[in-house]
């Protein structure tokens, strides 16, 4: 991680930053255009980790190693995965509907989006950035004396910030983290309908009925085929239909296939082996 | 390079997102798109600090992204009751307040 983090110092206003930026800024805004263009969810989802991605390599590029480490822990690590469970959850293919609830609404949204472009690329030229300070000297302060001393780096100052003048702030930030799982939680809880059915219950159903309280007889098992469409015999060599389930019996008949005991190398019917 | 560049970049990206959460209709891409304007505004975040030469800047993205975690798990989780109560993701289908 040290060498990671003096590439990045050693990046800071040069060429090679200039070039990080070229390539990954248009892949970062294709991959943005993606997320909102894309029909599949999925791929929306895989395109905003992308974008994820690309933005902590500029974070690296920007002598911010620590919030680079922390982009890809957090964002694409466990967000992007949160995400990607519950598009399962929910069904990757629930198609959007392409009526338009309000009239005009995406004409109107797309001039809005265009408006405020505009606006903020013309508060960025109004506003005079001349220089930049640079982060080497907040990333390793000189010491009391002013002397430049060789500092242990960004990680080091912000954990001294965020222990010192935000200690409050992080430690509400535990209590909020704990209440967001306490809220998933209850949000997610869904209280059953009625009891649970257990083994009791089910025995006495299955008896009240009284049609075949027994577990169903299974399929056949013959010397050259034993799958679960090849019905077993009965005692007097017919085949029982009890012993294909329904589903396989439908399917077996839309197939045109009717198998005979006898064609599956089982025992013929009539006559018995000794 | 001058850090204005990732100024124009974070205010594309933000746009972008904005654009998402307006355009489309299904609740978890919107929620994608809203993760990407917290990403966008921390990459302005980033930049500030490093144009004022001055970690306060950053520790606000860090703060950003433990915000942005906390609500992604309960947003996520209000996504999947609302889906299972309808049976539909949509933003516009979830509108019984209305009436």
């Amino acid at each position: 991680m040290p060498a990671v983090i003096l590439a990045a110092n050693s990046m800071h206003g040069g060429g090679p930053e200039t070039a990080i930026f070229w390539i990954f800024a248009p892949l970062s805004v294709l991959a943005a255009l993606g997320v909102v263009f894309s029909r599949n969810t999925v791929h929306g989802a895989l395109l905003l980790g992308g974008v994820m991605l690309s933005l902590a390599v500029f974070y690296a590029a920007q002598d911010a190693p620590f919030l680079a480490f922390v982009q890809v822990i957090v964002y694409t690590g466990a967000v992007m995965m949160l995400f990607l469970f519950v598009l399962m959850l929910i069904g990757v293919d629930t198609r959007e509907s392409l009526v338009e609830t309000l009239r005009g609404q995406r004409l109107a949204a797309s001039a809005a989006g265009l408006g405020f472009l505009l606006l903020l690329f013309a508060g960025l030229r109004q506003a005079v950035i001349t220089s930049s300070a640079g982060l080497s000297v907040a990333n390793n302060p000189p010491d009391a004396q002013g002397n430049a001393v060789a500092g242990q780096g960004n990680i080091f100052e912000i954990a001294s910030l965020l222990f010192t003048r935000y200690i409050f702030a992080f430690e509400v930030t535990s209590a909020l983290l704990i209440t967001a799982a306490l809220g998933a939680m209850v949000l997610a809880h869904r209280e059953p309908h009625e009891p649970k059915r257990g083994q009791r219950e089910q025995m006495r159903d299955r008896f009240k009925i009284g049609t075949h309280p027994t577990p169903l007889p299974g399929p056949g098992v013959y010397a050259r085929h034993n799958a679960v469409d090849t019905p077993a015999l009965l005692p007097d060599g017919s085949p029982s239909e009890l012993s294909v389930p329904p589903a396989v019996e439908e399917l077996r008949l839309e197939r045109g296939r009717n198998p005979q005991p006898a064609e599956l190398g089982g025992p013929p019917s009539r006559t018995r082996r000794p | 390079m001058s850090p204005t560049y990732y100024l124009y970049l974070s205010a594309i990206l933000f746009t972008i997102g904005a654009l998402g959460v307006l355009l489309r209709r299904n609740a978890i891409v919107v929620f994608m798109c809203v993760e990407l304007m917290l990403n966008a505004g921390n990459l302005a975040l980033v930049t500030f600090s490093r144009i004022n030469g001055d970690l306060n800047g950053q520790i606000m993205a860090f703060f950003v992204m433990v915000v942005a975690a906390a609500e992604v798990v309960v947003g996520l989780a209000i996504i999947v009751s609302v889906y299972r109560t309808r049976r539909s993701a949509s933003v516009d289908d979830a509108s019984l307040l209305k009436y």
